[in-house]
């Protein structure tokens, strides 16, 4: 068994980003299959046309049309592409210098392989057929091997490309730290473990790879309780994305009994405007086929029906 | 100008950390090698700094947690940077030049392997134009040594060169993850990877942590005989384009080098996490043959994000504290094919007349 | 050895919005910076060192976007630094950038912090699901609101002192002509009524989502002279500690308590209500102004709520707080540190505009981050430090 427990997770969202007037002249141009640059205050032909002038940190203003067709200036080639790149098969990144241009570009190649590239060919666009203003309305640059194909169609009439939307989806592997995961392995128990922190005494719900008092690893094993005390809690009344319990619902901080830190959870089986601070309240489990390493096993708590915690019993815990 | 040196230092380098993207458990034993080594406890660090990035992680405040590894009632002077650890090193060195502290101890971390690191980072670049084509750090790089093959500035046995010389040095270094030098022909008949690139051109994927002492004047002596002592410190950023910059420089390097005093180095600590970039850097700061260059083997052997460039100055005080350097340069980079560089100098004597206390 | 003094002389930000759909990332720093070094009178060119400040890199899926914007921000060629302390780091990266002169490193610094949260979404960047676990909370208003309900429960406080907060801070807004929300009509009334997100906490007492800039040019002793109106920098405190820890006071926490006493004495003030004349501090749900009054040392602990409810905190109180509407009518998250420390030293330069406090002559700034758990803040004033 390893040391600790994990799980994929994907961070992805689909950035909306406003391209201020600089960069949306130039996806503009992507749009209507011509490339833009900027001509800065030192004389030079950009693509992307920079935001600022790098000399004058002036907004750039002053544009010009350059060639689709330029030379390899470098290039690097791709023999695992990862997801997203713009092609899904070895490819080449290639900085070409566009004719008409002073500094060169970064796109990529549409090559075979490495054999078929060489500082000093001659490249040209290729351009996706519906194109949207981004960067991704070029697919890439090919050889020079023939005639050039018939430019794009005539301009739209569109508004000026302002916004541009980028996916951004990344896949990582989480792992739970060891104190953590011996947690959520008792959880699949049915038993909810803490540890003590072996400076402090403090017993800790989840267990922490450092006590953040003293900055030691809790150690000895303490089971806790199945019952505690709200000290305090919100009403959610708000829907969020990800949210699993339709609103609302009350989160809470429960200690344990035997617990000298609270633990966050919900509180069901009462009406939310009648949970209270002080109320007696315990543990309610899924069934038992439905438990994983997970802190879902315990659906949520609900009120023993006791007499309240007197507020000096945990009002240290707030 | 306060003297300031560096007295401690921890690290773990590692192919695949076991554990949580907080690194808090790794933490925890690199604080106590420094308190071991200084003879301090943490009531003794008047400030702290951190270095790490969310997108390691994968969430957002990722650095939050680190603080728990200090132990933290009571609370602490302390403040993060989304940077590698030399910057880290950096702030504190400057919270200690206000004389606001004489002691801070840094420190950093990073769980690379959590996601695909090539592709992470191509969130590092212009998310307009570049982004989209998720650029990877690995094919950034190989433009920029492309660009110095064609120009002649160097040459794949050259190349070859620096990785062998590092390969062989990390066998003496125990927390190298890749170490095993050959010779510079058996390099070259390996595949290309990301053609100009081998393998062995291209720093491997790494997790880890690290941690620095830092200390002024009599802090710092009364912690070693021979305190690594900071003698300067100068860091630059160059634009991002690949574009518009010449990719076979390094002028933020060079700029950095020029603020200090490089006169009598016998020792480099370069973080050059592709073996071209060595020589760019070589290049910059006008280091002569006679420079013993990345003994621990450098960032080819092992590339710990976010602490691997600070891992450099502290593998470079250790061997000023060792008597093996009587004056080093430790080199930190950031961004795509070396955008943002720093470089320190650590000395065996202070250099100053008067305390170094104004 | 002691600190160099420092002073603000310039101060910059830009008009915060929902979604400022008209400019990139760059053009929101520069709109800031550029106003900061008009008012400075400075150039870029004149500018040694650019610190950079902002929260989580996955609200606008970038990482480490300083590198990108280095060229745009007048950045390439000089020495740039990213902050980033959670919510309290647009304090913390003015406190880097002031202690980059403080230390006699340089002479001329530019900060800038920003966020640009229309490019994402806020409640998704900061609840990304954590395996094994479940997300109860919902957002910075769920995590905050049991916190809140402890306060009241510990002081007694009337439940209607939040939307006294929430109204006075609206009504300061409509006199800022860079805030985002310019509520007309804004009452105690019109707030008990606003609906009921995380109880305790209504919706007119949560802080919107902003897209926006702050920027300051910081200087030493002899560029500071040339300027007619410096705000000298009196103290700078940053405190941290853990998110959770065993029987951690989350109301009133240590951190900041440390922070506050730490930064009266490089002030030299001993009774803040009496020696603070304004103060901007970071509330970004109502309830937190007498949170932070009583844990900044303005009040007992337990009586914040009574300089707030009787209307001390009000522009023609006792101490006026967030004259410029405060966090609770803008949030560009990682910026709203910065404007918390901008907005004081506007001040204490008399440079306030329509929500000026008349012959302001110290100032807080003040932010907090985290699960109140980091503090940063300064005091900055119209004179010189004695010391």
């Amino acid at each position: 068994m390893s040391r600790t427990l994990s799980a994929p997770v994907t961070v992805a969202f689909d950035y909306t980003r406003s391209t201020g007037p600089v960069l949306g002249r130039f996806l503009t141009g992507l749009r209507d299959g011509v490339l833009v640059a900027g001509r800065t205050s030192d004389g030079e032909v950009v693509v992307p046309p920079p935001e600022y002038d790098p000399v004058t940190h002036a907004a750039t203003t002053d544009f010009v049309e350059v060639s689709p067709t330029g030379t390899v200036v470098s290039w690097s080639w791709v023999a695992e592409p990862v997801a997203a790149q713009p092609f899904d098969r070895p490819f080449a990144f290639v900085l070409v210098l566009l004719d008409g241009a002073t500094k060169p570009f970064l796109h990529a190649l549409d090559v075979a392989s490495p054999d078929e590239v060489s500082t000093g060919m001659r490249v040209r666009v290729r351009w996706r057929a519906e194109r949207t203003g981004a960067i991704t309305d070029i697919e890439g640059f090919e050889p020079v091997t023939d005639p050039a194909p018939p430019a794009p169609g005539p301009r739209s009439t569109l508004d000026p490309v302002t916004g541009v939307v980028t996916p951004v989806a990344l896949d990582y592997t989480y792992a739970a730290s060891p104190e953590e995961s011996a947690f959520y392995r008792g959880l699949a128990e049915g038993r909810i473990l803490g540890q003590r922190c072996p400076t402090c005494a403090k017993v800790y719900v989840p267990p922490r790879s450092a006590c953040p008092a003293d900055g030691t690893p809790t150690t000895d094993e303490v089971e806790l309780s199945q019952t505690g005390t709200v000290t305090t809690f919100c009403i959610v009344n708000v829907p969020f994305l990800g949210q699993r319990i339709t609103p609302p619902y009350v989160s809470a901080y429960v200690l344990l009994d035997g617990a000298d830190i609270a633990f966050l959870h919900l509180i069901l089986d009462i009406p939310a405007d009648q949970v209270r601070m002080g109320m007696r309240v315990e543990a309610v489990w899924k069934p038992r086929e439905e438990w994983g390493t997970t802190i879902e096993n315990i659906s949520h708590f609900r009120p023993t029906g006791e007499p309240d915690a007197a507020y000096d019993t945990y009002s240290q815990h707030l | 100008m306060r003297d300031v040196a560096v007295v401690g230092f921890a690290q773990r380098q590692m192919q695949e950390f076991d554990g949580s993207p907080t690194c808090v458990e790794l933490l925890v034993p690199l604080f106590a090698e420094c308190y071991e080594q200084t003879g301090w406890s943490r009531r003794d660090i008047g400030f702290w700094c951190s270095g790490s990035s969310d997108y390691l992680a994968g969430r957002s405040f990722s650095f939050v947690q680190a603080v728990d590894a200090i132990g933290v009632i009571p609370p602490v002077n302390e403040s993060h940077v989304e940077m590698d650890l030399a910057w880290a090193v950096y702030e504190a060195w400057l919270k200690i030049q206000t004389g606001e502290v004489d002691t801070a101890l840094v420190y950093a971390f990073g769980k690379s392997s959590a996601g695909l690191l090539r592709r992470t980072l191509a969130l590092q670049l212009e998310p307009y134009t570049m982004t989209p084509l998720w650029p990877d750090t690995v094919s950034l790089a190989g433009l920029q040594a492309r660009a110095g093959l064609d120009a002649g500035l160097w040459d794949e046995q050259a190349m070859a060169e620096v990785a062998n010389r590092s390969l062989t040095d990390a066998e003496k270094n125990e927390y190298a993850v890749r170490k095993g030098g050959s010779s510079v022909a058996d390099l070259l008949s390996r595949p290309m990877y990301a053609d100009p690139l081998r393998k062995h051109d291209c720093a491997p994927v790494t997790d880890g942590a690290a941690a620095i002492v830092l200390a002024a004047g009599d802090r710092a002596r009364e912690v070693r005989d021979r305190p690594a002592w900071l003698s300067g410190i100068s860091h630059h950023v160059d634009p991002m384009s690949m574009g518009t910059r010449d990719l076979t420089r390094s002028p933020s390097t060079a700029r950095s080098g020029a603020a200090l005093d490089l006169d009598g180095v016998d020792l480099a600590e370069l973080h050059a996490p592709f073996s071209h970039q060595e020589l760019v850097l070589r290049r910059e700061l006008g280091l002569g043959d006679d420079v013993r260059i990345n003994p621990s083997g450098g960032a080819l052997t092992s590339n710990p994000m976010f602490s691997a460039g600070g891992i450099r100055i502290g593998e470079a005080a250790r061997r000023v504290w060792a008597g093996e350097s009587d004056k080093a340069v430790a080199h930190a980079t950031s961004g795509p094919a070396l955008q943002q560089n720093l470089v320190c100098t650590l000395d065996a004597s202070t250099g100053s007349t008067d305390g170094g206390d104004r | 050895m002691s600190k160099q003094p420092a002073a603000v002389i310039g101060v910059g930000q830009t008009h915060h919005r929902a979604k400022r759909d008209d400019v990139s990332m760059a053009g929101l720093c520069r709109e800031a910076m550029d106003r900061a070094l008009e008012d400075a009178g400075l150039t870029l060119d004149e500018i040694d060192a650019i610190v950079v400040g902002k929260a989580p890199d996955l609200f606008e899926g970038v990482m480490m976007p300083e590198l990108f914007l280095a060229e745009a921000l007048g950045a390439a060629g000089k020495p740039l630094l990213r902050v980033h302390t959670a919510g309290s780091v647009g304090g913390s990266t003015a406190i880097v950038a002031a202690s980059l002169v403080q230390a006699g490193v340089h002479k001329k610094v530019l900060t800038v912090a920003y966020e640009k949260q229309s490019e994402s979404n806020a409640m998704w960047a900061l609840s990304v699901p954590v395996p094994f676990n479940m997300p109860v909370h919902a957002g910075a208003g769920g995590y905050f609101a049991p916190h809140v309900r402890s306060y009241i429960r510990r002081s007694g406080a009337p439940t209607h002192v939040g939307a006294v907060v929430a109204a006075k801070d609206r009504t300061n807004a409509l006199r800022n002509p860079y805030a985002h929300l310019h509520n007309e009509g804004t009452t105690v009334e019109s707030v008990l009524a606003s609906q009921m997100l995380w109880d305790p906490i209504r919706y007119d007492e949560t802080c919107p989502s902003s897209d926006g800039a702050c920027a300051l040019v910081i200087v030493d002793e002899d560029v500071a002279a040339s300027s007619p109106n410096p705000a000298w920098i009196h103290g700078t405190a940053m405190r941290s500690e853990a998110t959770t820890a065993a029987e951690r006071d989350q109301v009133n926490p240590q951190a900041s308590r440390d922070a506050a006493a730490s930064l009266w004495k490089q002030a030299g003030i001993t009774s803040p209500i009496d020696e603070i004349d304004v103060a901007e501090i970071y509330v970004p749900f109502s309830w937190f102004e007498p949170m932070w009054l009583e844990s900044l040392g303005f009040a007992e602990e337990g009586t914040g709520w009574k300089l707030t409810e009787s209307g001390e905190t009000a522009m023609d109180g006792r101490l006026p707080v967030n004259c410029s509407g405060g966090v609770l009518s803008s949030n560009p998250i990682g910026a709203s540190g910065m404007l918390r420390f901008g907005e004081a030293a506007l001040q204490v330069r008399g440079a306030a505009g329509e929500h000026q406090v008349d012959g302001a002559r110290r100032a807080l700034g003040h932010a907090y981050g985290g699960g109140s758990q980091f503090f940063s803040m300064w005091v900055v004033g119209a004179e010189k430090p004695q010391h």
